[in-house]
């Protein structure tokens, strides 16, 4: 694999007492859509605006390209960012504001304001070059602020929360935006949300951050489906925890009955383990299968062709089950209806710690 | 609907009322600097251009207009310049004293007109700068500071925290993002408090004739006008003299409050 674009080593930040970032180790590569994702306060902005130099690390050294940022002032490091103000030039016309960066870099006028337009059309404004920037539409203004950044023609484009403030059908078509500029200009993008349908929607590596500790990199898929931690399978959420002690048989007993993992789990231990919503089956009279336990429907919501149902298993943990609609005809979905539910071994993910 | 129709028109003639109340002594100042008569009484004698040529035809009267038109520019110049320094210090910064550091900022109007321009006098005759045009151009960059510096406060509240970052981030450093971002953006207001301190120098009496000695400012003219006999044209002269100043606070009034665009960057 080729050179990470970026290194953070052992990178410190405190305010006064508070470690915000607590010795990070993290390389994003070069052309990777990355996304920073947590709760809030949990060091993800901090660990971007460290990266466009607006925070200075207390210990340990960030590297862009083999150099170290360390001393480099935001304005010579080459990190544009899309901010979640967006922080447009209200002063400025949207072609002067994607002009901006260019004219700090001393090009001439016809060409900056050629690539201006260039960048204003290649994003689907180019007729509101010069438009008051204050007239235009939250998406339009998104548009300006990405065209800003990227007029530069930079390696890495930050963009921290920039799509918090639109209305959701404006959020996926600018999701879209945002996933074809990135395939063809091949930069990096590093994306902080708190959004975990931004960051999976989009990301090629997802960075999962909680009190200023990385708790998992990886792919959306793995982060959904083999949660390092119990951090991580609450905080992606669609997951259901079970927690017991192995018996001797080597099946695990928890609340909800006991379940055999095809030998994941060590007599004596105790232990967590995730089954994704969606690898739940659900039937009306008690299936040929293994793992099988009965459980309380309380609810239902319906976001397309997909159905969530929650129960209450025994010992009173709220289990959740995603299926197509369809795939419930002849179920019935009264709340207080006793069902059976089920899950193949193989799709139990033990969690560390 | 009745007693909001009522409303109204007690609203609109308390309305009319207060202007009168405010404009009544200058329209009065106007309409008897055209008066033949001395004394301003009614009946009205002829109309008469007569005051003005008076005023006008007198060199102290234009002396001290030219110094009036110096020392308000020049004051408002410096004071607008400390009042931004001061108004970016409070949005950039926290520091310790900080809120000691703007009651002392804003304070010079709070205290009487009087003791201020004793003191001054006081405080520049120590450096034998009293009585000089270069005296009023000091005490009313003084005075005129915390006006200049609560305008251009007021616009910078308004200013997205990340703004100046951001530029930061496109590569402008900071001395370039004061005058590509932060300048640009309050503008308007910096215009209005030019302005706004140049009327309030153009108009201040107490400490002008204070620190003034020979070199009278207009204010301290009409005064002296006024002391030796009634003469007509003070109200020649001050209806020139209000004229500049409701100018300039109307220029204040149109550019404070909103958001201009600069037109082309160079």
């Amino acid at each position: 694999m080729a050179q990470p674009l970026v290194v953070f080593d052992n990178v410190v930040k405190r305010f006064g007492g508070f470690e915000a970032v607590k010795r990070m180790n993290l390389e994003i590569r070069e052309g990777e859509f990355l996304a920073l994702m947590g709760p809030s306060g949990c060091g993800k902005t901090t660990t971007l605006r460290m990266l466009a130099g607006l925070e200075q690390p207390t210990g340990g050294d960030i590297r862009l390209a083999g150099k170290s940022l360390l001393g480099v002032r935001p304005h010579e490091r080459d990190t544009p960012m899309v901010w979640q103000s967006l922080a447009l030039f209200p002063f400025l016309n949207a072609r002067e504001n994607v002009e901006f960066g260019l004219r700090m870099r001393g090009l001439d006028k016809p060409s900056r304001r050629r690539k201006a337009l260039d960048w204003l059309e290649r994003l689907g404004i180019g007729e509101f070059a010069e438009r008051d920037v204050n007239s235009l539409s939250g998406g339009q203004r998104q548009r300006v602020a990405l065209a800003r950044a990227l007029a530069t023609e930079p390696k890495i484009l930050l963009l921290d929360e920039p799509l918090s403030a639109l209305d959701a059908h404006l959020v996926i078509r600018m999701q879209a935006v945002l996933t074809k500029l990135q395939r063809e200009l091949g930069i990096t993008f590093v994306h902080v949300t708190h959004s975990q349908s931004e960051a999976f929607a989009m990301a090629d590596r997802v960075v999962i951050m909680s009190r200023g500790e990385i708790a998992q990199i990886g792919p959306a898929r793995d982060i959904y489906r083999t949660p390092a931690s119990r951090f991580v399978a609450e905080f992606v959420g669609r997951n259901n925890i079970f927690a017991g002690t192995v018996n001797g048989a080597g099946d695990v007993e928890t609340a909800a009955g006991a379940f055999t993992l095809d030998g994941k789990a060590r007599p004596g231990d105790k232990v967590s383990f995730v089954v994704a919503a969606d690898v739940v089956s659900l039937s009306a009279i008690r299936p040929a299968a293994r793992n099988v336990f009965t459980a309380q429907l309380i609810s239902e919501e319906f976001v397309g062709s997909m159905v969530t149902l929650f129960f209450e298993a025994p010992g009173g943990a709220e289990i959740k089950v995603q299926v197509q609609e369809r795939l419930l005809e002849g179920i019935p979905r009264e709340p207080g209806q006793l069902l059976f539910l089920s899950f193949d071994p193989s799709h139990a993910h033990i969690l560390k710690g | 609907m009745k007693t909001g129709r009522l409303l109204r028109w007690v609203l609109a003639l308390y309305t009319a009322l207060v202007f009168l109340f405010i404009f009544a002594p200058i329209v009065a100042s106007l309409v008897f600097s055209f008066n033949s008569e001395r004394f301003p009484t009614i009946p009205l004698g002829s109309f008469t251009t007569g005051w003005y040529a008076k005023a006008f035809g007198n060199p102290e009267v234009w002396d001290a207009a030219l110094r009036s038109l110096v020392v308000s520019s020049v004051s408002a110049a410096l004071a607008t310049a400390i009042g931004f320094s001061a108004a970016y210090t409070d949005y950039r910064h926290d520091f310790f004293g900080k809120k000691a550091f703007l009651v002392l900022a804003l304070l010079p109007p709070t205290i009487p007109l009087i003791i201020l321009a004793l003191a001054m006098l006081g405080w520049l005759s120590m450096f034998n700068a009293s009585g000089m045009t270069v005296s009023i151009i000091i005490a009313h960059t003084v005075l005129c500071a915390p006006f200049a510096m609560a305008v251009i406060r007021l616009r910078l509240s308004q200013m997205d925290p990340n703004l100046e970052p951001a530029a930061w981030n496109l590569g402008a450093s900071e001395w370039v993002t004061m005058t590509s971002v932060v300048i640009p953006f309050t503008l308007p207001s910096i215009v209005a408090s030019l302005c706004l301190t140049a009327a309030v120098s153009f108009d201040e009496f107490a400490v002008a004739w204070f620190v003034s000695g020979l070199d009278k400012t207009v204010p301290v003219v009409i005064l002296e006008i006024l002391t030796g006999n009634i003469d007509p044209q003070v109200n020649a002269i001050g209806t020139a003299v209000f004229l500049v100043s409701i100018t300039l606070v109307v220029i204040a009034q149109v550019l404070a409050p909103r958001p201009a665009r600069k037109p082309e960057t160079a």
